[in-house]
Protein backbone atom coordinates (compact mmCIF):
# COMPACT_ATOMS: atom_id res chain seq x y z
CA UNK A 1 0.00 0.00 0.00
CA UNK A 2 1.29 3.79 -0.79
CA UNK A 3 0.39 6.77 1.42
CA UNK A 4 1.48 9.95 2.20
CA UNK A 5 1.99 9.20 5.49
CA UNK A 6 4.66 6.79 6.37
CA UNK A 7 5.20 7.43 9.95
CA UNK A 8 1.05 7.30 10.78
CA UNK A 9 1.14 4.18 8.59
CA UNK A 10 4.51 2.44 9.92
CA UNK A 11 3.00 2.92 13.73
CA UNK A 12 -0.23 1.45 12.56
CA UNK A 13 1.29 -1.35 11.38
CA UNK A 14 3.06 -1.86 14.56
CA UNK A 15 0.25 -1.49 16.92
CA UNK A 16 -1.57 -3.63 15.04
CA UNK A 17 0.76 -6.42 15.17
CA UNK A 18 0.74 -6.57 18.76
CA UNK A 19 -2.99 -5.70 18.95
CA UNK A 20 -3.95 -8.60 17.14
CA UNK A 21 -1.21 -11.18 18.72
CA UNK A 22 -2.37 -14.24 19.99
CA UNK A 23 -2.88 -13.96 23.95
CA UNK A 24 -1.51 -16.36 26.36
CA UNK A 25 -3.76 -19.35 27.48
CA UNK A 26 -4.74 -17.34 30.96
CA UNK A 27 -5.98 -14.12 28.58
CA UNK A 28 -2.97 -12.10 29.29
CA UNK A 29 -0.63 -10.15 26.71
CA UNK A 30 2.38 -12.60 25.91
CA UNK A 31 5.84 -11.77 27.00
CA UNK A 32 7.85 -12.46 24.09
CA UNK A 33 6.74 -12.29 20.68
CA UNK A 34 7.30 -14.99 17.21
CA UNK A 35 10.98 -14.06 17.56
CA UNK A 36 11.40 -14.25 21.39
CA UNK A 37 11.61 -10.86 21.80
CA UNK A 38 10.60 -8.76 24.56
CA UNK A 39 7.18 -7.24 23.55
CA UNK A 40 7.79 -5.30 27.04
CA UNK A 41 10.51 -3.72 25.33
CA UNK A 42 8.40 -3.18 21.88
CA UNK A 43 5.90 -1.52 23.99
CA UNK A 44 8.22 0.92 25.77
CA UNK A 45 9.40 2.04 22.45
CA UNK A 46 5.85 3.56 21.21
CA UNK A 47 3.31 3.55 24.07
CA UNK A 48 3.92 6.16 26.71
CA UNK A 49 3.37 4.67 30.10
CA UNK A 50 1.54 6.32 32.79
CA UNK A 51 1.69 6.58 36.79
CA UNK A 52 -0.45 3.69 37.27
CA UNK A 53 0.30 1.37 34.19
CA UNK A 54 3.02 0.55 32.18
CA UNK A 55 3.43 1.04 28.30
CA UNK A 56 3.10 -2.77 28.27
CA UNK A 57 0.26 -3.44 30.34
CA UNK A 58 -1.50 0.25 27.98
CA UNK A 59 -1.02 -2.07 25.32
CA UNK A 60 -2.06 -5.08 27.08
CA UNK A 61 -5.89 -3.36 27.26
CA UNK A 62 -5.82 -3.27 23.21
CA UNK A 63 -5.02 -6.85 23.13
CA UNK A 64 -7.33 -8.40 25.17
CA UNK A 65 -10.10 -6.30 23.95
CA UNK A 66 -9.51 -6.80 20.18
CA UNK A 67 -9.67 -10.98 21.35
CA UNK A 68 -12.51 -10.62 23.69
CA UNK A 69 -14.45 -8.85 20.56
CA UNK A 70 -13.96 -11.84 18.42
CA UNK A 71 -14.12 -14.22 20.51
CA UNK A 72 -18.06 -13.21 21.38
CA UNK A 73 -18.45 -12.73 18.31
CA UNK A 74 -17.58 -15.92 16.76
CA UNK A 75 -19.54 -17.96 19.43
CA UNK A 76 -22.24 -16.30 19.13
CA UNK A 77 -22.45 -17.17 15.20
CA UNK A 78 -21.03 -20.92 15.96
CA UNK A 79 -23.51 -22.29 18.78
CA UNK A 80 -23.93 -25.45 17.07
CA UNK A 81 -20.20 -25.83 16.13
CA UNK A 82 -19.76 -25.68 19.84
CA UNK A 83 -21.85 -28.36 20.87
CA UNK A 84 -20.14 -30.87 18.08
CA UNK A 85 -16.48 -30.37 19.08
CA UNK A 86 -17.19 -29.44 23.12
CA UNK A 87 -15.93 -26.15 24.70
CA UNK A 88 -12.43 -26.66 25.57
CA UNK A 89 -12.01 -28.01 21.41
CA UNK A 90 -14.06 -25.27 20.52
CA UNK A 91 -11.57 -23.30 22.20
CA UNK A 92 -8.26 -24.66 20.45
CA UNK A 93 -10.22 -24.14 17.18
CA UNK A 94 -11.81 -20.48 17.32
CA UNK A 95 -8.06 -19.34 18.39
CA UNK A 96 -6.20 -21.29 15.73
CA UNK A 97 -8.64 -19.89 13.19
CA UNK A 98 -9.09 -16.05 14.26
CA UNK A 99 -5.86 -16.56 14.20
CA UNK A 100 -5.26 -17.87 10.51
CA UNK A 101 -8.42 -15.55 9.31
CA UNK A 102 -8.42 -12.44 11.03
CA UNK A 103 -11.08 -9.83 10.24
CA UNK A 104 -10.77 -8.69 6.88
CA UNK A 105 -14.23 -7.12 5.90
CA UNK A 106 -15.52 -3.79 7.95
CA UNK A 107 -18.21 -6.25 9.62
CA UNK A 108 -17.76 -8.76 12.56
CA UNK A 109 -20.64 -10.77 10.53
CA UNK A 110 -17.76 -11.80 8.24
CA UNK A 111 -15.82 -13.08 10.80
CA UNK A 112 -16.73 -17.11 9.90
CA UNK A 113 -16.52 -16.65 5.48
CA UNK A 114 -13.46 -18.76 5.85
CA UNK A 115 -14.28 -21.02 8.85
CA UNK A 116 -15.51 -24.53 6.49
CA UNK A 117 -12.59 -24.49 3.99
CA UNK A 118 -9.78 -23.90 6.78
CA UNK A 119 -11.75 -26.60 9.03
CA UNK A 120 -11.49 -28.86 5.62
CA UNK A 121 -8.00 -28.04 5.40
CA UNK A 122 -7.35 -28.21 9.76
CA UNK A 123 -9.55 -31.24 10.52
CA UNK A 124 -7.87 -32.24 13.46
CA UNK A 125 -9.24 -29.01 15.20
CA UNK A 126 -12.87 -30.78 14.40
CA UNK A 127 -12.14 -34.02 15.66
CA UNK A 128 -13.35 -36.57 16.82
CA UNK A 129 -16.50 -36.37 14.65
CA UNK A 130 -14.79 -33.70 11.94
CA UNK A 131 -16.91 -34.16 9.20
CA UNK A 132 -19.89 -33.60 11.64
CA UNK A 133 -18.03 -30.38 12.93
CA UNK A 134 -17.32 -29.43 9.42
CA UNK A 135 -21.23 -30.22 8.14
CA UNK A 136 -22.26 -27.68 11.44
CA UNK A 137 -20.00 -24.77 11.05
CA UNK A 138 -21.07 -24.46 7.22
CA UNK A 139 -24.79 -24.94 8.19
CA UNK A 140 -24.47 -21.87 10.48
CA UNK A 141 -22.81 -19.83 7.84
CA UNK A 142 -25.62 -20.69 5.52
CA UNK A 143 -28.21 -19.11 8.18
CA UNK A 144 -26.13 -15.76 8.31
CA UNK A 145 -26.00 -15.24 4.69
CA UNK A 146 -29.10 -17.06 4.77
CA UNK A 147 -30.42 -13.85 7.66
CA UNK A 148 -29.09 -10.84 5.37
CA UNK A 149 -28.28 -11.90 1.28
CA UNK A 150 -29.82 -10.05 -1.16
CA UNK A 151 -33.42 -10.88 -1.82
CA UNK A 152 -34.20 -10.29 -5.75
CA UNK A 153 -37.33 -9.99 -7.73
CA UNK A 154 -39.27 -13.28 -8.00
CA UNK A 155 -39.83 -15.40 -11.73
CA UNK A 156 -43.26 -14.40 -11.94
CA UNK A 157 -45.80 -16.52 -13.50
CA UNK A 158 -45.40 -14.93 -16.81
CA UNK A 159 -41.91 -15.28 -17.12
CA UNK A 160 -41.98 -19.03 -15.90
CA UNK A 161 -44.85 -19.22 -18.92
CA UNK A 162 -41.78 -18.54 -21.58
CA UNK A 163 -39.25 -20.83 -20.20
CA UNK A 164 -38.16 -23.41 -22.33
CA UNK A 165 -35.39 -26.20 -22.35
CA UNK A 166 -32.08 -23.46 -22.75
CA UNK A 167 -33.90 -21.06 -20.38
CA UNK A 168 -31.22 -20.16 -17.42
CA UNK A 169 -32.01 -19.70 -13.79
CA UNK A 170 -30.34 -18.13 -11.02
CA UNK A 171 -31.56 -18.60 -7.27
CA UNK A 172 -32.05 -16.29 -4.42
CA UNK A 173 -29.01 -15.11 -3.20
CA UNK A 174 -30.46 -15.88 -0.08
CA UNK A 175 -31.01 -19.49 -0.45
CA UNK A 176 -28.29 -21.69 0.56
CA UNK A 177 -28.42 -25.30 -0.44
CA UNK A 178 -26.48 -27.62 1.91
CA UNK A 179 -25.88 -31.16 2.60
CA UNK A 180 -24.91 -33.61 4.94
CA UNK A 181 -24.13 -36.83 6.27
CA UNK A 182 -25.73 -36.43 9.56
CA UNK A 183 -29.19 -34.76 10.68
CA UNK A 184 -27.06 -31.31 11.80
CA UNK A 185 -30.39 -29.02 11.36
CA UNK A 186 -32.10 -30.94 14.12
CA UNK A 187 -29.16 -30.15 16.06
CA UNK A 188 -28.65 -27.00 15.60
CA UNK A 189 -31.99 -25.87 16.23
CA UNK A 190 -31.70 -28.14 19.77
CA UNK A 191 -28.59 -25.85 20.28
CA UNK A 192 -30.78 -23.15 20.04
CA UNK A 193 -33.45 -24.14 21.66
CA UNK A 194 -32.04 -24.92 24.90
CA UNK A 195 -30.00 -21.68 24.67
CA UNK A 196 -33.18 -19.75 23.97
CA UNK A 197 -34.41 -21.16 27.17
CA UNK A 198 -31.51 -20.66 29.63
CA UNK A 199 -31.65 -16.68 28.60
CA UNK A 200 -34.98 -16.45 29.15
CA UNK A 201 -35.15 -18.72 32.66
CA UNK A 202 -31.95 -16.48 33.46
CA UNK A 203 -31.00 -19.06 36.17
CA UNK A 204 -27.06 -19.82 36.76
CA UNK A 205 -28.25 -23.51 37.94
CA UNK A 206 -30.27 -24.28 34.35
CA UNK A 207 -27.65 -22.29 32.39
CA UNK A 208 -24.84 -24.74 33.99
CA UNK A 209 -27.32 -27.87 33.30
CA UNK A 210 -27.86 -27.27 29.62
CA UNK A 211 -24.44 -26.13 28.79
CA UNK A 212 -23.63 -29.78 30.15
CA UNK A 213 -26.91 -30.61 27.56
CA UNK A 214 -25.52 -29.31 24.64
CA UNK A 215 -22.16 -30.92 24.93
CA UNK A 216 -23.48 -34.08 24.71
CA UNK A 217 -25.80 -33.19 21.80
CA UNK A 218 -24.93 -35.01 18.34
CA UNK A 219 -26.43 -35.34 15.27
CA UNK A 220 -28.22 -38.56 14.27
CA UNK A 221 -26.48 -39.87 11.19
CA UNK A 222 -28.54 -39.86 8.04
CA UNK A 223 -27.66 -38.20 4.64
CA UNK A 224 -29.94 -34.78 4.49
CA UNK A 225 -30.46 -32.17 1.52
CA UNK A 226 -31.58 -28.83 2.86
CA UNK A 227 -32.42 -25.59 1.66
CA UNK A 228 -31.58 -22.49 3.98
CA UNK A 229 -33.48 -19.87 3.30
CA UNK A 230 -35.71 -16.65 4.51
CA UNK A 231 -39.36 -16.00 4.79
CA UNK A 232 -40.36 -12.99 6.12
CA UNK A 233 -37.46 -11.86 7.72
CA UNK A 234 -36.83 -15.51 9.45
CA UNK A 235 -34.27 -17.72 8.48
CA UNK A 236 -35.37 -21.37 7.89
CA UNK A 237 -34.21 -24.77 7.56
CA UNK A 238 -36.61 -26.70 4.76
CA UNK A 239 -35.70 -30.72 4.26
CA UNK A 240 -35.10 -31.57 0.26
CA UNK A 241 -36.16 -34.45 -1.43
CA UNK A 242 -32.40 -35.55 -3.40
CA UNK A 243 -34.07 -34.68 -6.81
CA UNK A 244 -35.38 -31.44 -5.79
CA UNK A 245 -31.61 -30.97 -4.21
CA UNK A 246 -30.05 -31.98 -7.32
CA UNK A 247 -32.30 -29.45 -9.71
CA UNK A 248 -31.64 -26.34 -7.78
CA UNK A 249 -27.83 -27.38 -7.35
CA UNK A 250 -28.02 -27.43 -11.27
CA UNK A 251 -29.57 -24.11 -11.68
CA UNK A 252 -27.12 -22.81 -9.25
CA UNK A 253 -24.67 -24.25 -11.50
CA UNK A 254 -25.93 -22.11 -14.68
CA UNK A 255 -26.78 -24.86 -16.69
CA UNK A 256 -29.91 -24.52 -19.18
CA UNK A 257 -33.25 -25.92 -17.38
CA UNK A 258 -33.36 -28.86 -19.85
CA UNK A 259 -30.02 -29.60 -18.37
CA UNK A 260 -30.46 -29.30 -15.05
CA UNK A 261 -33.86 -31.43 -15.01
CA UNK A 262 -31.44 -34.13 -16.24
CA UNK A 263 -29.49 -33.96 -13.57
CA UNK A 264 -32.42 -33.62 -11.47
CA UNK A 265 -32.83 -37.52 -11.80
CA UNK A 266 -29.50 -38.96 -12.66
CA UNK A 267 -29.24 -40.70 -8.91
CA UNK A 268 -33.20 -40.83 -8.55
CA UNK A 269 -35.25 -44.07 -7.40
CA UNK A 270 -38.63 -42.28 -8.58
CA UNK A 271 -39.81 -44.31 -12.19
CA UNK A 272 -39.21 -42.49 -15.41
CA UNK A 273 -43.44 -41.93 -16.22
CA UNK A 274 -43.69 -40.09 -12.39
CA UNK A 275 -40.63 -37.65 -13.09
CA UNK A 276 -42.76 -34.93 -15.08
CA UNK A 277 -45.13 -34.66 -12.23
CA UNK A 278 -42.25 -34.64 -9.72
CA UNK A 279 -41.00 -31.93 -11.88
CA UNK A 280 -43.91 -29.83 -12.34
CA UNK A 281 -44.85 -30.46 -8.73
CA UNK A 282 -41.24 -28.97 -7.33
CA UNK A 283 -41.86 -26.52 -9.63
CA UNK A 284 -44.95 -25.04 -8.44
CA UNK A 285 -43.78 -25.32 -4.77
CA UNK A 286 -39.99 -23.40 -6.14
CA UNK A 287 -42.66 -20.78 -7.37
CA UNK A 288 -44.56 -20.62 -4.69
CA UNK A 289 -41.05 -19.82 -2.30
CA UNK A 290 -39.98 -17.02 -4.96
CA UNK A 291 -36.81 -18.61 -4.69
CA UNK A 292 -36.10 -18.35 -8.41
CA UNK A 293 -35.26 -15.59 -10.44
CA UNK A 294 -34.07 -14.37 -13.49
CA UNK A 295 -29.89 -14.39 -13.59
CA UNK A 296 -28.49 -11.13 -14.26
CA UNK A 297 -25.29 -10.77 -16.28
CA UNK A 298 -23.04 -11.26 -14.45
CA UNK A 299 -24.43 -14.73 -13.18
CA UNK A 300 -24.06 -15.98 -16.64
CA UNK B 1 -24.96 27.02 18.07
CA UNK B 2 -27.41 24.01 18.40
CA UNK B 3 -28.82 24.23 14.55
CA UNK B 4 -25.58 24.32 12.79
CA UNK B 5 -23.98 23.87 9.17
CA UNK B 6 -22.41 20.58 10.93
CA UNK B 7 -26.10 19.01 11.55
CA UNK B 8 -27.77 20.42 8.87
CA UNK B 9 -29.39 23.19 10.44
CA UNK B 10 -31.15 20.82 12.25
CA UNK B 11 -32.51 21.18 15.87
CA UNK B 12 -33.15 17.85 17.03
CA UNK B 13 -33.34 16.95 21.11
CA UNK B 14 -32.47 14.09 23.07
CA UNK B 15 -32.32 10.96 21.27
CA UNK B 16 -31.05 7.31 22.00
CA UNK B 17 -29.53 4.42 20.43
CA UNK B 18 -32.05 2.22 18.49
CA UNK B 19 -30.87 -1.51 19.75
CA UNK B 20 -32.17 -4.94 18.84
CA UNK B 21 -33.57 -5.44 22.54
CA UNK B 22 -36.06 -2.88 21.74
CA UNK B 23 -37.09 -3.21 18.44
CA UNK B 24 -40.51 -5.08 19.28
CA UNK B 25 -41.06 -1.97 22.59
CA UNK B 26 -40.72 0.46 19.50
CA UNK B 27 -42.71 -0.72 16.96
CA UNK B 28 -45.41 -1.50 18.85
CA UNK B 29 -45.48 0.90 21.85
CA UNK B 30 -44.57 3.49 19.16
CA UNK B 31 -43.03 5.63 22.07
CA UNK B 32 -42.77 9.14 21.55
CA UNK B 33 -38.54 9.77 21.02
CA UNK B 34 -37.06 13.27 19.20
CA UNK B 35 -34.76 10.89 17.48
CA UNK B 36 -32.59 7.78 17.03
CA UNK B 37 -29.06 7.30 16.00
CA UNK B 38 -28.14 3.85 14.40
CA UNK B 39 -24.96 2.66 14.01
CA UNK B 40 -24.33 2.43 10.49
CA UNK B 41 -22.80 -0.84 10.27
CA UNK B 42 -25.75 -3.03 11.64
CA UNK B 43 -28.24 -1.95 8.62
CA UNK B 44 -25.14 -2.19 5.74
CA UNK B 45 -26.24 -5.44 4.50
CA UNK B 46 -28.53 -6.18 1.53
CA UNK B 47 -31.54 -7.63 2.81
CA UNK B 48 -32.99 -9.23 5.15
CA UNK B 49 -34.59 -7.84 9.10
CA UNK B 50 -32.09 -5.41 9.67
CA UNK B 51 -33.74 -2.92 6.66
CA UNK B 52 -37.36 -4.51 7.51
CA UNK B 53 -37.17 -3.05 11.01
CA UNK B 54 -34.89 -0.02 9.51
CA UNK B 55 -37.85 1.40 7.25
CA UNK B 56 -40.62 1.30 9.55
CA UNK B 57 -38.36 3.03 12.15
CA UNK B 58 -37.51 5.36 9.38
CA UNK B 59 -41.65 5.88 8.90
CA UNK B 60 -42.33 7.04 12.07
CA UNK B 61 -38.87 8.53 13.72
CA UNK B 62 -35.54 10.88 12.52
CA UNK B 63 -32.98 8.77 12.36
CA UNK B 64 -29.16 10.11 12.34
CA UNK B 65 -26.51 7.59 10.90
CA UNK B 66 -23.54 7.04 13.46
CA UNK B 67 -20.29 4.72 12.15
CA UNK B 68 -17.91 2.72 13.43
CA UNK B 69 -15.77 1.27 10.62
CA UNK B 70 -14.43 4.84 8.74
CA UNK B 71 -11.16 4.63 10.58
CA UNK B 72 -10.93 8.47 9.09
CA UNK B 73 -7.57 7.92 11.38
CA UNK B 74 -6.15 4.79 8.96
CA UNK B 75 -3.19 5.81 7.27
CA UNK B 76 -5.00 3.33 4.34
CA UNK B 77 -7.52 4.99 1.51
CA UNK B 78 -11.52 3.90 2.23
CA UNK B 79 -12.58 1.07 0.53
CA UNK B 80 -14.69 1.88 -2.31
CA UNK B 81 -17.23 -0.47 -1.87
CA UNK B 82 -17.37 0.73 2.30
CA UNK B 83 -18.16 4.21 0.83
CA UNK B 84 -21.13 3.21 -2.05
CA UNK B 85 -22.78 0.63 0.85
CA UNK B 86 -22.33 3.81 3.37
CA UNK B 87 -23.84 6.10 0.57
CA UNK B 88 -26.73 3.77 -0.45
CA UNK B 89 -27.69 4.15 3.50
CA UNK B 90 -27.19 7.93 3.93
CA UNK B 91 -29.85 7.67 0.76
CA UNK B 92 -32.13 5.61 2.66
CA UNK B 93 -31.92 7.30 5.80
CA UNK B 94 -31.82 10.81 4.73
CA UNK B 95 -29.66 11.28 7.86
CA UNK B 96 -28.42 14.86 8.31
CA UNK B 97 -25.76 14.51 9.32
CA UNK B 98 -22.52 11.40 9.68
CA UNK B 99 -20.72 10.72 12.48
CA UNK B 100 -17.76 8.34 12.85
CA UNK B 101 -14.63 8.58 14.87
CA UNK B 102 -11.76 10.37 14.82
CA UNK B 103 -9.81 7.23 15.19
CA UNK B 104 -8.26 4.06 12.70
CA UNK B 105 -8.71 0.33 13.25
CA UNK B 106 -7.33 -1.34 10.31
CA UNK B 107 -4.29 -1.56 8.42
CA UNK B 108 -3.26 -3.10 5.06
CA UNK B 109 -6.95 -4.79 4.47
CA UNK B 110 -7.30 -6.35 8.16
CA UNK B 111 -9.72 -4.83 10.75
CA UNK B 112 -9.55 -5.00 14.36
CA UNK B 113 -13.11 -3.82 15.31
CA UNK B 114 -11.71 -1.06 17.97
CA UNK B 115 -11.17 2.16 18.10
CA UNK B 116 -7.79 2.58 18.17
CA UNK B 117 -6.11 5.79 19.72
CA UNK B 118 -4.31 8.43 17.35
CA UNK B 119 -0.59 9.91 17.15
CA UNK B 120 -1.59 13.66 17.45
CA UNK B 121 1.14 14.32 14.79
CA UNK B 122 0.95 17.48 12.55
CA UNK B 123 1.34 13.94 9.48
CA UNK B 124 -1.45 12.25 11.14
CA UNK B 125 -4.08 15.46 11.50
CA UNK B 126 -3.39 16.59 7.81
CA UNK B 127 -3.92 12.74 6.74
CA UNK B 128 -7.15 12.31 8.69
CA UNK B 129 -8.72 15.61 7.54
CA UNK B 130 -7.91 14.61 3.62
CA UNK B 131 -9.95 11.14 4.59
CA UNK B 132 -12.86 13.28 6.02
CA UNK B 133 -13.23 16.17 3.25
CA UNK B 134 -13.02 12.90 0.75
CA UNK B 135 -15.86 11.39 2.68
CA UNK B 136 -17.81 14.47 2.80
CA UNK B 137 -17.21 15.34 -0.91
CA UNK B 138 -18.08 11.66 -1.76
CA UNK B 139 -21.67 11.37 0.80
CA UNK B 140 -22.32 14.53 0.48
CA UNK B 141 -23.97 15.08 3.62
CA UNK B 142 -21.95 17.16 6.52
CA UNK B 143 -20.17 14.64 8.56
CA UNK B 144 -18.92 14.80 12.57
CA UNK B 145 -15.56 13.71 13.94
CA UNK B 146 -16.12 11.62 17.84
CA UNK B 147 -13.21 12.14 20.22
CA UNK B 148 -12.49 8.21 21.78
CA UNK B 149 -12.02 7.30 24.72
CA UNK B 150 -8.19 5.90 24.95
CA UNK B 151 -5.91 3.73 27.17
CA UNK B 152 -2.59 4.18 25.40
CA UNK B 153 -0.61 7.63 24.38
CA UNK B 154 2.15 7.58 21.87
CA UNK B 155 5.86 9.12 22.13
CA UNK B 156 5.55 10.63 18.69
CA UNK B 157 2.67 12.76 19.57
CA UNK B 158 3.50 16.80 19.21
CA UNK B 159 0.29 18.27 20.56
CA UNK B 160 -2.41 17.28 23.18
CA UNK B 161 -5.79 15.22 21.97
CA UNK B 162 -7.88 18.79 21.99
CA UNK B 163 -4.98 20.28 19.60
CA UNK B 164 -5.16 17.29 17.74
CA UNK B 165 -9.07 17.53 17.19
CA UNK B 166 -9.15 21.08 16.52
CA UNK B 167 -6.05 20.31 13.89
CA UNK B 168 -7.84 17.90 12.24
CA UNK B 169 -11.67 19.09 11.82
CA UNK B 170 -9.80 22.85 11.11
CA UNK B 171 -8.16 21.04 7.77
CA UNK B 172 -11.17 18.84 7.23
CA UNK B 173 -13.83 21.86 7.63
CA UNK B 174 -16.32 19.29 9.37
CA UNK B 175 -18.13 19.50 12.67
CA UNK B 176 -17.32 17.53 16.27
CA UNK B 177 -19.12 14.66 17.70
CA UNK B 178 -18.86 15.44 21.35
CA UNK B 179 -18.25 12.76 23.49
CA UNK B 180 -18.31 13.83 26.93
CA UNK B 181 -18.00 10.68 28.70
CA UNK B 182 -14.73 10.25 25.96
CA UNK B 183 -13.67 13.15 27.33
CA UNK B 184 -13.57 11.92 31.13
CA UNK B 185 -12.60 8.58 30.39
CA UNK B 186 -9.28 9.69 28.51
CA UNK B 187 -8.93 12.42 31.21
CA UNK B 188 -8.51 9.72 33.74
CA UNK B 189 -6.84 7.55 31.99
CA UNK B 190 -3.72 10.29 31.07
CA UNK B 191 -4.17 12.42 33.92
CA UNK B 192 -5.41 16.12 32.35
CA UNK B 193 -8.59 17.68 33.48
CA UNK B 194 -11.69 17.51 31.44
CA UNK B 195 -12.50 20.81 31.74
CA UNK B 196 -9.64 22.34 29.49
CA UNK B 197 -10.52 19.62 26.78
CA UNK B 198 -14.05 21.11 27.08
CA UNK B 199 -13.06 24.79 26.80
CA UNK B 200 -10.88 24.58 24.48
CA UNK B 201 -13.29 22.72 21.33
CA UNK B 202 -14.67 25.87 18.86
CA UNK B 203 -18.33 25.31 19.90
CA UNK B 204 -19.92 26.80 16.78
CA UNK B 205 -18.59 22.97 15.19
CA UNK B 206 -20.01 20.46 17.80
CA UNK B 207 -23.04 19.17 15.97
CA UNK B 208 -23.66 16.78 18.34
CA UNK B 209 -22.83 15.42 22.12
CA UNK B 210 -22.77 12.16 23.47
CA UNK B 211 -23.47 10.90 26.89
CA UNK B 212 -22.60 7.69 28.55
CA UNK B 213 -21.76 5.28 31.40
CA UNK B 214 -18.44 3.82 31.96
CA UNK B 215 -16.46 1.16 34.25
CA UNK B 216 -13.81 2.33 36.87
CA UNK B 217 -10.94 -0.16 37.44
CA UNK B 218 -8.20 -0.02 40.06
CA UNK B 219 -5.56 1.08 37.66
CA UNK B 220 -7.28 2.56 34.50
CA UNK B 221 -11.26 3.56 33.50
CA UNK B 222 -13.24 1.93 30.46
CA UNK B 223 -15.64 3.63 28.11
CA UNK B 224 -18.16 0.00 29.09
CA UNK B 225 -22.04 2.10 27.54
CA UNK B 226 -23.33 -0.23 30.37
CA UNK B 227 -24.19 2.21 33.05
CA UNK B 228 -26.18 5.29 33.50
CA UNK B 229 -24.70 8.15 33.30
CA UNK B 230 -22.33 9.27 36.11
CA UNK B 231 -22.00 12.72 38.02
CA UNK B 232 -18.63 14.32 36.88
CA UNK B 233 -19.78 13.42 33.36
CA UNK B 234 -22.91 15.40 33.73
CA UNK B 235 -20.67 18.35 34.75
CA UNK B 236 -19.01 18.04 31.68
CA UNK B 237 -22.09 18.09 29.68
CA UNK B 238 -23.46 20.76 31.69
CA UNK B 239 -20.21 22.64 30.82
CA UNK B 240 -20.52 21.46 27.00
CA UNK B 241 -23.77 23.00 27.12
CA UNK B 242 -23.03 26.29 28.60
CA UNK B 243 -20.41 26.94 25.35
CA UNK B 244 -22.59 24.77 22.90
CA UNK B 245 -26.26 26.13 23.36
CA UNK B 246 -28.67 23.40 23.78
CA UNK B 247 -27.16 20.80 21.03
CA UNK B 248 -28.62 17.52 20.12
CA UNK B 249 -27.86 14.93 22.47
CA UNK B 250 -27.38 11.29 22.56
CA UNK B 251 -27.46 8.21 24.98
CA UNK B 252 -25.18 5.87 24.45
CA UNK B 253 -26.19 2.32 26.18
CA UNK B 254 -24.67 -0.58 24.13
CA UNK B 255 -24.35 -3.22 26.89
CA UNK B 256 -26.19 -4.96 30.09
CA UNK B 257 -29.04 -2.91 27.98
CA UNK B 258 -32.06 -2.24 30.25
CA UNK B 259 -35.37 -1.81 28.94
CA UNK B 260 -36.28 0.79 26.94
CA UNK B 261 -38.33 2.73 29.21
CA UNK B 262 -34.57 2.97 31.65
CA UNK B 263 -32.74 3.95 28.80
CA UNK B 264 -34.80 6.61 27.71
CA UNK B 265 -35.71 7.66 30.95
CA UNK B 266 -31.88 8.19 31.65
CA UNK B 267 -31.15 10.15 28.37
CA UNK B 268 -34.18 12.45 29.00
CA UNK B 269 -32.03 13.62 32.32
CA UNK B 270 -30.44 15.45 29.57
CA UNK B 271 -33.13 18.06 29.32
CA UNK B 272 -32.34 19.63 33.16
CA UNK B 273 -29.28 21.30 31.13
CA UNK B 274 -30.85 21.78 27.59
CA UNK B 275 -34.23 23.57 28.85
CA UNK B 276 -32.29 25.84 31.84
CA UNK B 277 -30.06 26.61 28.35
CA UNK B 278 -33.06 27.38 26.54
CA UNK B 279 -34.28 29.62 28.78
CA UNK B 280 -31.23 30.81 29.52
CA UNK B 281 -30.80 31.94 25.61
CA UNK B 282 -34.00 33.56 25.38
CA UNK B 283 -34.19 35.71 28.53
CA UNK B 284 -30.59 37.21 26.67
Amino acid sequence: MTTDAPELLALQRRMAAAVMRPLTRDEQMRRRDENNRSIADEADDFIKPNDRLSSFERLEIYNRQYWFRLFSSFEEDFPGLRSIVGTKRFERLMRAYLHAHPSSSFTLRNLGSSLVSWLTENREYGAPDTDAAIAMAALEWAHIEAFDNEQRPALTAEEAAALDDNSRLALQPYLRLFEASCAVDDALIAVREASAGASAQASNAVAIHLVRRTRSLKPAPGQIYLAVHRHEDSVYYKRLALEDYSLLRALESGVSLGDAIEAAFQQSAIAEEDRPAHIQSAFHYLMQMGWLCTPKENDL
Amino acid sequence: MPANRFNAFTEYGVGIGLRVPHYRHILEKKPVVDWFEIISENYMVDSGRPLTVLDQILDQYRVVQHGVSMYFGSAEPFSREHMRRIKDLVRRTRTPWLSDHLCWGSVDGTYTHDLLPMPYTFEAARRTAEKIREAQDFLEIPIAVENVSSYAEFHISQMTEWEFLNEVVEQADCGILLDVNNIYVSSQNHNFDPKDYIEAVPADRVAQIHIAGHSKFEKYILDTHDHPVLDPVWALYARAIERCGPTATLLEWDDSIPTFDEVHAEALKANRYLNSQAALAESA
